[in-house]
């Protein structure tokens, strides 16, 4: 694509880039740390990890601000548009995965002291690779304006739902079994309904990835899509 | 109006049948407006050079059509087509057809005095004639036989001020001088005088250029108001007017129509890569 005539407007636009890209990065990190901290039970990572989901939340904030005054001061038109909209869009779904990777990590902080990992937790560790490989999949789409990148993330996210599906599953089982594994089986299930929430995130940035490139939404209806509550109504 | 200069006070008129839509048609509210204006291979040319090349597109009644594109890309040579304006330049020739509601403007038998009359024009800078408020409106509906006394004419002359939103401004000084207005008021009295000859098409060429904000900001409403009732077509240097302002949205470039379609469309997701380079400022 050419250069904007006028070179401060070209800058402006990919420093908002860098700085999503910068954000995608570190947040990236909070999945994966948080995904080892909970398999290592690391109670040290796991403490980091929630003080650095701050700076996450002021990485949103800045983003905000820098595409609130793009859009005021500039008037980005049809790719710039969709480039500025796709910023803040993506931002705010990155701190919602901060949010959750730091949820990961307070879960930790309480399993590290009640519940030795066991094979659960190996299955919710490979998830969480799984999520992180995608979310970093995703991010670097995004930084690289792949299209195919992007649709490939979109295409996989039932492979995460059905990971989840069978951890719920097998949480349950425990559960039923024997009432004293209810609470770290409730904290074990919410670190993997976390993870699964990542994933949706990753599938969203996939979207915003896909209609600033190319201007056109990814048809949601096209993707099928099953999860424990549906399946649970169609036996 | 631009043809009204042209002529003497008195003038009779021919009749302007030829110009009319079939009398069914000419009162039968349309629900979902339809073309008004269809443009087929239209070329213009300036001596040797030409300047448009077989422009083909229809014209929507009752919206805003914006034509942007870089200076000297032919979008004021086309909307200049569309009254026959061309026609009084030497050596401007025109080729291709176009039809106001079905009517071919350039037949023979049209007479392009009534055809201005029927297609308004306002242009960058307002161009009141040197008469009273009153008399810049008064005089369109006059020498085209509008009014059948002087009451009817008072009445038309209050309705086209209210309608291009003067009529609060100027009711108690109707007999003061049109260039007293502001720029802006003087623009919305350009408008009156294009709407009290009843057009069917208003052409505006750049018309809020000369304007500050606000009375860019009148303008625009009057035309979102006049769309109602007129099709509109805005040449504009200014992305944001015709991202504002228009329902659809033609790009030129040298003399060719890149694109069109609808508003929402060019400006977020253009097809063809000149129209984005073009609209987001990256033309080289």
């Amino acid at each position: 694509m050419q250069q904007h005539i006028v070179t401060s407007y070209e800058e402006e636009l990919n420093h908002l880039t860098a700085e999503v890209a910068r954000m995608g990065g570190l947040a990236e990190a909070q999945v994966a740390d948080a995904v080892n901290a909970f398999a290592r039970r690391d109670v040290a990572l796991a403490a980091a990890i929630v003080e650095r989901d701050q700076r996450l939340d002021a990485l949103e904030l800045e983003i905000e601000r820098a595409a609130i005054r793009l859009i005021a001061l500039r008037q980005p038109m049809a790719v710039d548009l969709r480039r500025t909209v796709a910023a803040m869009k993506i931002a705010s779904n990155l701190e919602r995965c901060g949010d959750l990777a730091k949820n990961i990590a307070k879960r930790s902080l309480v399993l590290a002291e009640t519940d030795p990992a066991g094979p659960v937790t190996r299955s919710i560790e490979r998830m969480g690779k799984l999520v992180s490989s995608r979310l970093k999949d995703v991010l670097d789409a995004y930084t690289s304006s792949e299209l195919a990148g992007a649709t490939a993330v979109w295409t996989r996210d039932d492979e995460v739902d059905e990971h989840y599906e069978s951890l719920f599953r097998e949480l349950l089982t425990y559960m039923m079994g024997d009432p004293r594994t209810i609470t770290p089986g409730a904290h074990l299930l919410f670190v993997a309904k976390n993870l699964e929430r990542i994933g949706d995130h990753a599938t969203n940035i996939a979207e915003i990835v896909h209609y600033e490139i190319t201007g056109e939404e990814l048809a949601a209806a096209a993707r099928p899509k099953t999860d424990a509550l549906t399946r649970a109504e169609t036996p | 109006m631009a043809a009204a200069q042209d002529l003497p006070e008195g003038t009779p008129l021919p009749h302007d049948a030829q110009l009319r839509p079939p009398a069914v048609a000419a009162h039968t509210p349309v629900a979902n407006a339809g073309v008004k204006i269809r443009c087929d291979k239209v070329s213009a040319y300036y001596g040797d050079k030409q300047a448009l090349h077989d422009i083909t597109l229809d014209i929507p009644d009752r919206a805003v059509t914006a034509f942007i594109g870089p200076s000297g890309c032919g979008k004021s040579t086309f909307l200049r087509c569309i009254n026959r304006m061309n026609d009084t330049i030497p050596g401007a020739r025109v080729t291709g057809r176009i039809e106001i509601d079905g009517q071919d403007v350039n037949d023979r038998s049209v007479d392009p005095v009534v055809l201005r009359s029927r297609v308004g024009m306002v242009f960058q800078k307002p161009n009141p004639f040197p008469k009273s408020i009153f008399e810049n409106v008064a005089y369109g509906p006059r020498i085209h036989g509008l009014a059948a006394g002087k009451a009817e004419l008072e009445g038309i002359v209050e309705a086209s001020l209210k309608k291009a939103g003067l009529w609060g401004e100027v009711s108690d000084r109707l007999h003061q001088s049109g260039s007293s207005l502001s720029g802006g008021q003087q623009q919305r009295l350009v408008i009156a005088r294009a709407i009290a000859v009843q057009p069917r098409v208003i052409l505006m060429d750049e018309p809020c250029s000369a304007l500050d904000p606000i009375a860019t900001a009148r303008i625009e409403e009057l035309i979102d108001e006049l769309r109602r009732q007129y099709c509109i077509v805005i040449v504009t240097h200014s992305m944001a007017q015709a991202a504002r302002v228009s329902q659809r949205t033609a790009f030129f470039h040298l003399g060719e129509l890149v694109e069109e379609g609808s508003t929402e469309e060019i400006f977020t997701n253009p097809r063809e890569t000149r129209t984005q380079d073009y609209i987001t400022g990256r033309f080289g």
